[in-house]
C-alpha cells in the first residue's frame, strides 16, 4: 500500500477501538445510493522505479532547444543552491505559517522577501505572493477601484502582456469594472503620453504602466505617471523584476512614484516549467497597504522582547473578514517566493545588475547581428530592455517551424496577438546565450531566409 | 539574524552572474536606476547556512506530525518532486511549440482524464493555481451559465456558516451576494433554512462536502434537488475530498461544479503557503464554459484547446497553463498510488481520523458531533475546560508544538467554540497517533495541575508567544537599513 503505513494488526487495533468491524462500516453514513463503483479511470499502481522510467521517457521526448522566447517568461541562470535549499522538506512540506511560534523559519524568509522586493520596485511594502504575474495586475486593478472609490475604470495600454490582458478583464468584468484598452504608437512602440488626453474626459481608477512593455520597448514611465496623477487616477506599474537592476524603479516614477508595482516574479530564480508555478510580486505605497490582498509579514517581539515575524493585518483577509475581505485569495506561491529570496541573496544587487545588463546587451547584439540580414528590420524605433520585435520578409510562423528543426526556438510569433503588426517576431537573449549561440542563431536565420 | 545582517559593502558571489559585460547598452540616461538595490551581499556560504538555518525554524511534514484540520497535511513523495524536476521539463518555456512539448502534454492530458473519471464529471480544466482560485473560476462558470441563458436576475450565491472563508469572499469577487445559512445540531447544512433561502435569486449553492465539521452532510442529495428545482446550480468545494475519493463521486451527488485541491488530496506540497492547484470539473452544461488551456489528444498527438475550440470560455485566469509543475507532481503521485491506492487514501484517512477521535474521546476530551463518524477530520471543543480554567484552545495548540507536534486548526469552525480541527491523514502510522494522544493526555493534566504553564506556551519555540497586536499596530513590514 503506497505511502500507507498500516500493518493487519494496527487495523485490528484500531478498529477495536473505534467498535467498528470493517473499514467500510466507518462510511456508514454516506447514503447507500451514493456509494460510486471502483476507480477504473485509474491505471494500476507503479513503483518508483517504473514511474521513474514513464517520466523520463516522456522528458527526453520533450528534449532540449536553445531558447530565444521571451515574452512574459525568461530564461535565466540559476544558483545550484536556491533549489536545493527551497525543496528540503522543512520549506517543501510546511504550510501556510498560521502557528507563528512553529513556523519563524518561512516567516522570516517572507519578511525579507518582502523587503527586498520593497526596495527592488522603489516602493515602502510588499505582500508575501500573487499567483502570478497575471493575476496580481488584475488584483492590482480591484485594489486601486477600491482605493479610488469613485472610478471604476481601469486604463490598460495594449502594450501590456495580451494574456494580462486578458486576464484582467475576466476577473474585473465580474465587478462591473470597465476596462478600457490604449493603443499604442506603431512606429515607436510605445504609448504616447499625448495620446491619452482623449481618455481624460471620464474620470478613471488607474492607469497601468508597463516597463519593459510586452515588446520589450521601454515606455515613458515618467510622463505617464504624472499624467494618471494629474488626472487623479493611480498608477499601476507593471515591471520585470531583473530589469528593476537597471531600471528605475515604479516608487521612483514620475514626481510622486507609481502608487502599486506588480509583476512576474519567474526571472528572480524560477525555472521556465511549460509556465508555472511562478509567482506574482505586489507592492505599494504605504497609504494603501490596508487595500492589498494577500499574506502580509511583520516583525513583532515575543513574551520575552525577542524579535518574531507573524502574519499581520490579517482583518483584510478572507478567513476573518469572509465576504468583506479585500480578496479570496489564500494560498498563495510561498514556495516560489522561497527560491526567489535565496536567489537575491545569491546574486545580490551587483550580481542581479549584471544579469540585466548582459541580457539587454546580448539582445542588443543579437538584435544588430539579425538586422544585417537582408529584409530583417525592428519592428518599433523605441529602446528596448531584454526583448525586440523584429519584421521578417517573410511569414514568422515558416521561419520559426525551419529554425526549430536546427534546435532552436527563435522567439515568439506575434501575429497572433498583434495581427496589424504583420511577419512580427519577438526575440530575446539573456545572459544565458554565448555569443557563439547569438552567431549560430544569425547564421541560420541568414541561411533560411536566402 | 536577518540576511541582510551577513551583507558587507562590494561583496559579491562570483560564480553567480556574468563575470565579463558586454559595454553595449542603448538604455538612455533617464531611464537608469539612480537609487541602490537593497538586496544583501552575502556570500555564497553564509546565504547558505542562512537559509539553512531558517528552515530548521519550521514545523514541516516532513519533521512533525502535522494534523492541520482541513489542510490534508500527507506525505509528500520525494519522487514526485524530483521527476518533475526534471531538466527537460523545467526549461521548457511556455510559449514553446507544442511538438517540443508532447512528453509534458501527455501527463497533463491524463491527468485531465483521471480527474474526470473519479469525479464524475463530464470535463476537467487544470488552469487554477490555488483553491480559492478553483472557486473563483467555478463561480463565474456558473454566473456565465445563467446570463447565456438570458437570467440577469440570479445575483445570491448560497454558502453554509461553517464554509471556508474563501467561499463567502469568492462569491464577492464575483459579483454575488452572499446568503449565508446555519448549521443544524447535527452539523448539517438546516435543510429548511437552505428551502428558505432559494429562489429565483439564486444562482448556486456552494458547499464542502464532508463538511468542515469533519462530518458527511447527509441530505446532499435533498440538497440538490431543492436547489436545481430553484434553477441554481449546486457547487462543489472539493478541500475535503481525501475523506470520501473513491467512496462517492461529486458528479454523482449531483454538483455541476468542483474544484479538488491537488495540494491536498494529490500530495502536492504545501511549500510553507503554495503552490497550490485546484482543477475545476464540470457537468455537461457547463462545459462551454471551462476556462482554458485544456489539453486535447488528437490521434497520437496531444494539442491545447484555446478560445477558437471554446468561444464561451470564461477566459484565461492564469499567463499560461496554470501550476504546471505541481500538476505533474500530483500525475505522477496519482501513477503512484494506481487504482487501489487511491481507493485506500480516504479509507485509512477516515480510519486514522475515527481512532484519533475515539482514542481522544477516551482520554476526556469533548468532541464537538459525538454521535456522528468522523470523516477524515473531526473536533475536539474545549468550551467546558476554557470556562472552568480559563485555558484556551489556543494555548493548548501551543503547548502542542512544546511536545513537537504541529497544532491542528484553531478557532475553526467559526461555529464551534474553542476548536480543535484534527486531520491526521492517512500516512500516518498508529505510533505516531498514540503518542500524540499520549501527548494531549500530558496535556490535559498540566492544564489542571499548571494552568499558568499552559496560558505561557510555548516554551519550547524559536520564539515564544509573538505580539500580534503591537505587530499589526507598529507596523513593520520590511528591513530598512540603520541610517
Amino acid at each position: 500500500m503506497p505511502f500507507i503505513p498500516h500493518t493487519e494488526e494496527d487495523v485490528a487495533e484500531m478498529l477495536d477501538s473505534i467498535g467498528a468491524k470493517t473499514i467500510e462500516e466507518l462510511f456508514d453514513e454516506i447514503p447507500k445510493e451514493l456509494i460510486s463503483g471502483k476507480l477504473t479511470g485509474v491505471p494500476a499502481g507503479l513503483s518508483e522505479m517504473e514511474i521513474t522510467r514513464l517520466m523520463m521517457e516522456r522528458a527526453n521526448k520533450d528534449g532540449f532547444y536553445q531558447n530565444f522566447i521571451g515574452a512574459g517568461a525568461y530564461e535565466h541562470h540559476i544558483p545550484a543552491a536556491v533549489w536545493q535549499i527551497t525543496t528540503r522538506g522543512e520549506f517543501y512540506s510546511s504550510y501556510t505559517p498560521y502557528q507563528a511560534e512553529a513556523s519563524q523559519g518561512t516567516l522570516q524568509l517572507l519578511y525579507e522577501y518582502q523587503s527586498m522586493m520593497a526596495s527592488l520596485t522603489g516602493m515602502d511594502v510588499s505582500n508575501a505572493s500573487m499567483y502570478d504575474g497575471a493575476t496580481a495586475l488584475a488584483e492590482a486593478a480591484l485594489m486601486a477601484v477600491r482605493a479610488h472609490k469613485t472610478s471604476r475604470r481601469i486604463l490598460i495600454p495594449k502594450t501590456v502582456h495580451p494574456v494580462y490582458r486578458q486576464v484582467v478583464q475576466a476577473i474585473v468584468s465580474n465587478q462591473k469594472i470597465e476596462v478600457v484598452e490604449i493603443p499604442f504608437d506603431v512606429k515607436t512602440g510605445q504609448v504616447l503620453p499625448e495620446s491619452l488626453s482623449k481618455f481624460s474626459q471620464e474620470e478613471c481608477a488607474a492607469l497601468v504602466i508597463p516597463q519593459p512593455n510586452f515588446f520589450g520597448v521601454l515606455e515613458q514611465v515618467d510622463e505617464l505617471t504624472d499624467w494618471a496623477h494629474k488626472h487623479n487616477a493611480l498608477a499601476i506599474g507593471v515591471v520585470n523584476p531583473t530589469a528593476l537592476a537597471l531600471l528605475n524603479p515604479p516608487g521612483e516614477w514620475g514626481e510622486k512614484g507609481a502608487d502599486i508595482a506588480v509583476g512576474e516574479g519567474q526571472p528572480l530564480g524560477i525555472p521556465l516549467s511549460s509556465g508555472g508555478p511562478y509567482f506574482g510580486f505586489m507592492a505599494c505605497k504605504n497609504d494603501l497597504v490596508r487595500q492589498m490582498p494577500g499574506r502580509i509579514i511583520g516583525r513583532t517581539t515575543d513574551l520575552d522582547n525577542k524579535e518574531g515575524f507573524v502574519l499581520t493585518l490579517q482583518a483584510r483577509e478572507q478567513h476573518i473578514r469572509r465576504s468583506k475581505a479585500t480578496s479570496n485569495i489564500c494560498t498563495n506561491q510561498g514556495l516560489m517566493v522561497t527560491a526567489a529570496t535565496i536567489y537575491m541573496s545569491l546574486v545580490g544587487p551587483e550580481g542581479l545588475r549584471r544579469v540585466a545588463a548582459q541580457s539587454h546587451a546580448n539582445t542588443l547584439e543579437l538584435v544588430e547581428q539579425l538586422e544585417s540580414i537582408a529584409g530583417v528590420k525592428r519592428t518599433f524605433s523605441a529602446p528596448s530592455f531584454h526583448e525586440t520585435a523584429l519584421t521578417l520578409p517573410t511569414t514568422t510562423t515558416d521561419v520559426l517551424s525551419k529554425l526549430k528543426q536546427h534546435g532552436i526556438l527563435g522567439g515568439l510569433d506575434l501575429h497572433g496577438y498583434y495581427p496589424e503588426l504583420g511577419n512580427a517576431l519577438l526575440v530575446c537573449a539573456t545572459e544565458t546565450k554565448t555569443s557563439a549561440d547569438l552567431q549560430n542563431y544569425a547564421q541560420m536565420l541568414k541561411q533560411l531566409l536566402s | 539574524m536577518l540576511i541582510f545582517e551577513h551583507s558587507r559593502k562590494g561583496r559579491r558571489n562570483y560564480s553567480q552572474s556574468p563575470e565579463k559585460i558586454a559595454s553595449k547598452s542603448a538604455i538612455p540616461k533617464n531611464f537608469l536606476r539612480k537609487s541602490p538595490v537593497l538586496l544583501p551581499e552575502a556570500s555564497e556560504m553564509d546565504t547558505v547556512r542562512h537559509y539553512t538555518r531558517l528552515s530548521q525554524k519550521n514545523f514541516s511534514i516532513d519533521t512533525e506530525f502535522y494534523p492541520l484540520g482541513s489542510c490534508t497535511m500527507k506525505y509528500n513523495p520525494r519522487a514526485c518532486n524530483s521527476l518533475a524536476m526534471l531538466p527537460q521539463f523545467l526549461s521548457r518555456h511556455p510559449l514553446a511549440p507544442e511538438d517540443t512539448g508532447q512528453g509534458f502534454m501527455a501527463c497533463l492530458y491524463e491527468l485531465q482524464e483521471i480527474l474526470k473519471s473519479i469525479t464524475g464529471m463530464a470535463g476537467v480544466s487544470l488552469t487554477p493555481m490555488a483553491g480559492a482560485q478553483g472557486e473563483l473560476i467555478g463561480v463565474m462558470m456558473i454566473r456565465a451559465y445563467h446570463e447565456a441563458r438570458g437570467d440577469f436576475e440570479r445575483t445570491e450565491i448560497i454558502v453554509p456558516d461553517a464554509a471556508h472563508g474563501t467561499n463567502p469572499a469568492t462569491a464577492v469577487m464575483c459579483g454575488f451576494k452572499v446568503v449565508e445559512i446555519p448549521t443544524d445540531k447535527e452539523g448539517n447544512v438546516d435543510l429548511a433554512a437552505l428551502k428558505a433561502a432559494v429562489g429565483p435569486k439564486t444562482a448556486g449553492l456552494m458547499l464542502t462536502n464532508p463538511s468542515t465539521l469533519g462530518v458527511f452532510e447527509k441530505n446532499v442529495a435533498e440538497m440538490s434537488r431543492v436547489v436545481h428545482e430553484a434553477g441554481g446550480l449546486l457547487y462543489y468545494d472539493g478541500a475535503n475530498l481525501n475523506a470520501v475519493l473513491g467512496k462517492v463521486k461529486p458528479g454523482d451527488m449531483g454538483f455541476d461544479v468542483i474544484h479538488i485541491n491537488l495540494h491536498k488530496t494529490f500530495s502536492t506540497p504545501h511549500g510553507g503557503g503554495g503552490p497550490g492547484s485546484a482543477p475545476v470539473g464540470v457537468a455537461e452544461r457547463l462545459l462551454p464554459f471551462l476556462p482554458v488551456p485544456n489539453v486535447a489528444k488528437e490521434g497520437d498527438r496531444y494539442r491545447w484547446l484555446t478560445e477558437k475550440d471554446r468561444p464561451q470560455t470564461i477566459g484565461r485566469l492564469s499567463a499560461h497553463m496554470g501550476n504546471a509543475g505541481v500538476l505533474l507532481r500530483a500525475y505522477i503521485y496519482v501513477r503512484l498510488l494506481g487504482m487501489h491506492g487511491m481507493h485506500r487514501i480516504a479509507e485509512f484517512a477516515t480510519l486514522n481520523a475515527n481512532y484519533l477521535m475515539a482514542e481522544l474521546a477516551k482520554a476526556g476530551f469533548e468532541i464537538a458531533y459525538p454521535t456522528r463518524r468522523a470523516s477524515h477530520e473531526f473536533i475536539v471543543t474545549l468550551k467546558e475546560i476554557k470556562d472552568r480554567t480559563g485555558v484556551t484552545a489556543m494555548n493548548l495548540a501551543k503547548r502542542l508544538l512544546d511536545k513537537g507536534y504541529h497544532a491542528p486548526t484553531t478557532y475553526f469552525p467559526l461555529l464551534v467554540p474553542e476548536c480543535l480541527l484534527i486531520e491526521p491523514a492517512e500516512t500516518e502510522s498508529k505510533e505516531t497517533l498514540d503518542a500524540f494522544v499520549q501527548s494531549m493526555k500530558e496535556i490535559l493534566q498540566e492544564i489542571e495541575t499548571q494552568p499558568d504553564m499552559m496560558k505561557g506556551a510555548p516554551h519550547t519555540m524559536p520564539v515564544r508567544k509573538l505580539d500580534d497586536v503591537k505587530a499589526a499596530r507598529e507596523l513593520d513590514l520590511a528591513w530598512k537599513p540603520a541610517s
